[in-house]
């Protein structure tokens, strides 16, 4: 089990399955750092946008790498409508109000794909599927390559966004300081809409990038969900690089724990870390210190 | 001893139910939405009076669940000495992750998803050791009588869950009422202030979350008891910690009666979805999550909130509230 | 302060007697809606977990059981006793959802009610219908714990695990044997719930008295995301047989990663494989589904109907799958027994289904005998993926093809 034959597959195959949750995470440490919210849609949004990704292939001929460019914008627009007129309004700023609404909506989107195209697993068939590099100790799956490196570059964009930018800018002083940022002139109730549709297109990024691998169905977002919730808290709650970073470690850490438990016992290896990480840094990696 | 008049009343009229419905139907709705209530109301104690908020209320409901069960049928236990013991069991365990998350001076979405991660290993070791059955879960044996705590008539198990839930809204009123009551609000309001107000919040917030282990895991034994088998997707699943803090939320946090309504009140919606949309699988929850996000947008402060906002509506309408006054009420 | 505290608490009392004496005195709890109420005295509950993580085994479940109430209804309903009413119910994929639906059914006064699919959610449902000694009669569930409470209102059609685990080691060995005994060594690959984990137990405490070694049992929880850690382990074991048990999605990716990890075993044998015997997986996966060998639930290929019945489903632009069949197949044995029953009484169709030898069902099971509630013929068959089809392999009396082992290089 310790041969470098098997230990140095398990730590590549746990950096692509992480470049994956890095995706999903993002845009949820996005929304948390900024909204302070639990986003309870998050999973249901990335069914969503499979069934996007899936209808954009099966409909309009797309290959995923190409509807990316198409979904992101489209999730874009959809988050912000989400967090403008309805969670926004719903939750009248209260942080507990905007966990039950976004439940509510994970409820309603996962249901709604469910009564509209039944609950049949869809899977898309591209040619380059099952094409591999042979690294020697194993063969790395293509599309989870190109993943690895989309989430990269999904990193850096937000990261220049963020740094770089007059939205950025504004995002984080209503990270920071909602009400100063808000005497400043910014319109807070907009950057909120902005951060969730930037959170939403993250989810439709992730979603390309997962579909030529993966399959579809109403239900799928729920098994990344409480993955990506806990490396959003291991990262540090708003950090862009702590979701990648802890991402990545934590795809790390499944993959040795289910090389050496058992992939049921294994799941358990992303929990322990996180407590112990959170019960010695409370504030997660690269949180700021609360 | 006048502030549990209220809370008997409601007993008395809800225990004075199988008297008057018969239905089985009704019956077991009841029972069920019951036990989500206590459930509910262990929640309360820690998160509605002390704001602080679980995700992973499982924790407790499931090992009061499975203690009981393997109590039983590995060991020969006793059913009622086995719910006894999977309270118990819940109320050491919520010592020991007390112990370790406050001291850690884990908070708000931290503490939240902290707990979450703990149902979450106890589902995973739940779902492979020997002793719980691991995926097969265990199967209570079928033996109806009171020694078994397995009762033919819903009726009987209707007013033992009246009783519990009755014990919990005893307990949250007496917390209420309580100085450890005021220091517990005081902690949540502001824990910083509480402190330096000589509250020692690590204690209080501790003896909150023993307590509102001990209630919620009630509620799973009673869920063996009632169902008669428990797997770890049941025992420590996202499901009954999402009903947990729902049902509060919905219903009121930090009042006594907040969970027993919101409980109620979710239930229905869900019953009223089914009855709106008829068997198109999916219609009826689209329809439950809707209503939910509406309930929200119209009720922030959950319907006990809103009830009383309402009569401040209509009663004091030429006295604006000032935004002190809202802050008072709050919660 | 202390005031407006108690005229709160009065407001919560109201509130709170209020709604739940409401819905207690109205019994506005939603009924489950009913087909054509006039004059079909005979109402059939049909039960399955249509939403939630099951909702696809739940649907076609509900697909075959609905075909056979439409198809005997066409035919003028039950000898004697009329039409059948169903009383379709949603189990949510829970044990309190499946409970809750008993209970509206039996409040419709079902005369029987047929499905709940999962083994959790039938424990949880035989139970509930044994209260009103409503009989009840499980479609799939396999956990043997289902048949062996004495209840004596409940009813399986298909086989348990016990038979299910005998017949595909016994199919095993023989098959091996056939061959030449290529296979030695062996890798279990199951979902960790109670299906995946009882037959796992049951495979580790058998398979060694038929010869073979088992490498190692890995198990992995459904859903599982990512197969990769799984097929390196069996590529560095190098086993000549895999026995994967588990649900659709996670046959599926296993399948496909082992394809693209490039692993080539002697053979997949799977026993209740989700995909395996999955005329879904075989279209839109050939390359990876071929030669597959599955123990599982399955038609009796020589049968006019079923393959009428295929054909039917087929056109709905639906998947064949064993849920919709031995649905079918529970409803008409109900409807025989009720005609033998001669009345539209739960007592009467319980002794009518302990008594029950129908055989004009779709399954190959030959003539139905329930001992303790399980029909006594109920067995899987041996498939195999040959020539993008699946073919039934084993046992001979029911074979259209002969197993292809060890897999071609």
């Amino acid at each position: 089990m310790l041969s470098s034959a098997i230990l140095i597959p398990a730590v590549l195959n746990g950096l692509l399955i992480g470049a994956i949750y890095a995706l999903v995470a993002l845009g949820l440490t996005l929304i948390y750092g900024v909204l302070h919210i639990i986003n309870f849609a998050h999973g249901a949004l990335l069914s969503a946008a499979l069934f996007a990704a899936f209808f954009s292939f099966r409909l309009l001929g797309l290959d995923p790498y190409v509807a990316v460019f198409l979904l992101a914008p489209m999730f874009f627009v959809i988050g912000y409508t989400l967090q403008r007129f309805i969670i926004g309004p719903a939750s009248h700023g209260d942080d507990r109000n905007m966990l039950l609404v976004t439940l509510g909506i994970a409820v309603v989107v996962e249901n709604a794909l469910l009564y509209a195209f039944r609950a049949d697993t869809r899977t898309i068939d591209v040619p380059y599927a099952f094409q591999t590099i042979d690294v020697g100790w194993t063969f790395l799956a293509i599309p989870r390559m190109v993943g690895f490196v989309a989430a990269f570059a999904v990193a850096l964009t937000l990261w220049l966004l963020m740094t770089f930018t007059d939205v950025g800018r504004a995002i984080r002083a209503v990270a920071k300081e909602k009400l100063g940022a808000e005497l400043a002139g910014i319109d807070v109730g907009h950057i909120y809409a902005v951060t969730f549709g930037l959170g939403t297109a993250c989810v439709a990024i992730a979603a390309c990038l997962l579909i030529p691998t993966y399959y579809v169905n109403p239900h799928v977002g729920d098994a990344f969900v409480l993955v990506a919730f806990t490396i959003v808290v291991l990262g540090g709650m708003g950090s862009v690089p702590g979701a990648l970073i802890g991402a990545l470690l934590v795809g790390v850490v499944e993959s040795l724990s289910g090389l050496f438990l058992g992939e049921s016992l294994g799941q358990i290896g992303i929990f322990l870390i996180f407590i112990a990480v959170l019960l010695v840094r409370p504030s997660g990696l690269f949180g700021a210190r609360a | 001893m006048k502030s549990l008049i209220p809370i008997a009343v409601v007993l008395a009229i809800l225990a004075a139910v199988p008297f008057v419905v018969h239905s089985n139907v009704m019956l077991n709705f009841l029972v069920v939405a019951l036990m989500i209530a206590l459930a509910g109301q262990g929640w309360n104690i820690l998160g509605g009076y002390g704001g602080q908020y679980s995700f992973g209320h499982a924790v407790f409901f499931g090992t009061g669940a499975y203690v009981t069960a393997i109590l039983q049928m590995r060991y020969g236990i006793n059913a009622w000495v086995g719910f006894a013991a999977g309270v118990a069991a819940a109320a050491a365990l919520g010592a020991a992750l007390g112990a370790l998350t406050f001291r850690s001076g884990l908070r708000g979405s931290y503490f939240a998803l902290v707990t979450l991660a703990f149902a979450e290993v106890l589902r995973i070791i739940a779902s492979v050791a020997p002793i719980t059955g691991a995926g097969v879960g265990t199967l209570i044996k079928l033996d109806l009588g009171i020694r078994t705590f397995q009762f033919q008539s819903r009726a009987a198990f209707y007013w033992v869950i009246l009783a519990l839930v009755g014990v919990s809204l005893v307990t949250a009123q007496l917390i209420e009422r309580s100085r450890f009551g005021v220091w517990l609000v005081a902690v949540r309001e502001n824990e910083d202030a509480a402190k330096a107000l000589g509250v020692d919040a690590n204690k209080v917030k501790l003896a909150a979350m023993v307590i509102s282990a001990a209630i919620t895991a009630a509620a799973g034994c009673f869920y063996a008891q009632y169902f008669l088998f428990v797997d770890s997707g049941i025992a420590y699943g996202t499901w009954i910690s999402v009903q947990a803090l729902l049902t509060p939320i919905i219903g009121g946090v930090g009042t006594v009666f907040g969970p027993l309504l919101g409980a109620l009140i979710v239930k229905s919606l869900g019953e009223g979805a089914k009855l709106v949309a008829g068997d198109a699988p999916g219609l009826d929850l689209i329809i439950y999550g809707a209503v939910l996000v509406l309930v929200i947008w119209f009720a922030p402060r959950g319907l006990i909130g809103g009830l009383a906002h309402a009569r401040r509506l209509l009663t004091r309408h030429d006295v604006p509230a000032t935004p002190s006054t809202q802050e008072a009420r709050r919660g | 302060m202390p005031n407006q505290k108690n005229s709160l608490s009065r407001r919560q009392v109201l509130a709170t007697t209020a709604v739940g004496v409401a819905a207690a005195a109205s019994g506005s709890i939603a009924m489950p809606s009913v087909l054509r109420a006039q004059g079909a005295p005979v109402k059939l509950g049909v039960l399955h977990p249509v939403t939630g993580a099951l909702s696809y085994s739940g649907q076609q479940g509900r697909l075959g059981t609905t075909m056979a109430i439409e198809e005997i209804n066409a035919a003028g309903g039950i000898k004697g006793l009329g039409k059948i009413d169903a009383v379709l119910g949603d189990a949510q994929s829970t044990p309190d959802g499946g409970t809750a639906e008993v209970e509206k059914m039996n409040s419709a006064n079902v005369v029987c009610v047929v499905g709940g699919y999962a083994s959790n959610i039938c424990l949880a449902t035989t139970q509930a219908a044994a209260r009103y000694e409503l009989p009840y009669v499980v479609d799939v569930g396999v956990a043997d714990g289902i048949v062996t409470r004495g209840l004596k209102n409940t009813f399986r059609f298909g086989p348990g695990f016990g038979v299910i685990s005998k017949t595909a080691l016994t199919n095993l060995a023989a098959i091996n044997d056939q061959a030449g005994k290529p296979a030695k060594t062996v890798m279990i690959v199951h979902e960790d719930t109670l299906f995946g984990s009882g037959l796992a137990k049951l495979l580790n405490a058998q398979l060694p008295q038929q010869g073979f070694e088992i490498l190692e049992t890995i198990p992995h929880p459904t859903p599982t995301r990512d197969f990769n850690n799984v097929v390196l382990k069996i590529k560095a074991q190098n086993p000549d047989l895999v026995i994967p048990a588990n649900y659709y999605n996670e046959y599926v990716l296993l399948a496909r990663t082992m394809q693209q990890q490039q692993v080539k075993t002697k053979g997949i044998y799977s026993v209740l494989g989700g995909a395996a015997s999955s005329y879904k997986f075989v279209k839109e996966f050939p390359e990876a589904a071929r030669y597959i060998m599955d123990c599982n639930h399955w038609f009796d290929p020589r049968n006019e109907k079923a393959l009428a019945l295929k054909k039917k489903i087929e056109a709905k632009d639906q998947f064949y799958t064993y849920e919709v069949y031995m649905n079918y197949s529970c409803v008409y044995l109900i409807a025989d027994a009720l005609e033998r029953a001669g009345a539209a009484d739960r007592a009467k169709l319980t002794d009518a289904l302990a008594s029950s030898t129908f055989s004009g069902h779709l399954m190959p099971y030959g003539s139905t005998k329930f001992v303790n509630g399980q029909n006594e013929g109920a067995a899987p068959v041996n498939t195999q993926v040959l020539d993008n089809d699946i073919k039934v392999v084993l046992p001979a009396t029911f074979a259209n093809a002969k197993p292809v082992f060890p897999r071609p290089a």
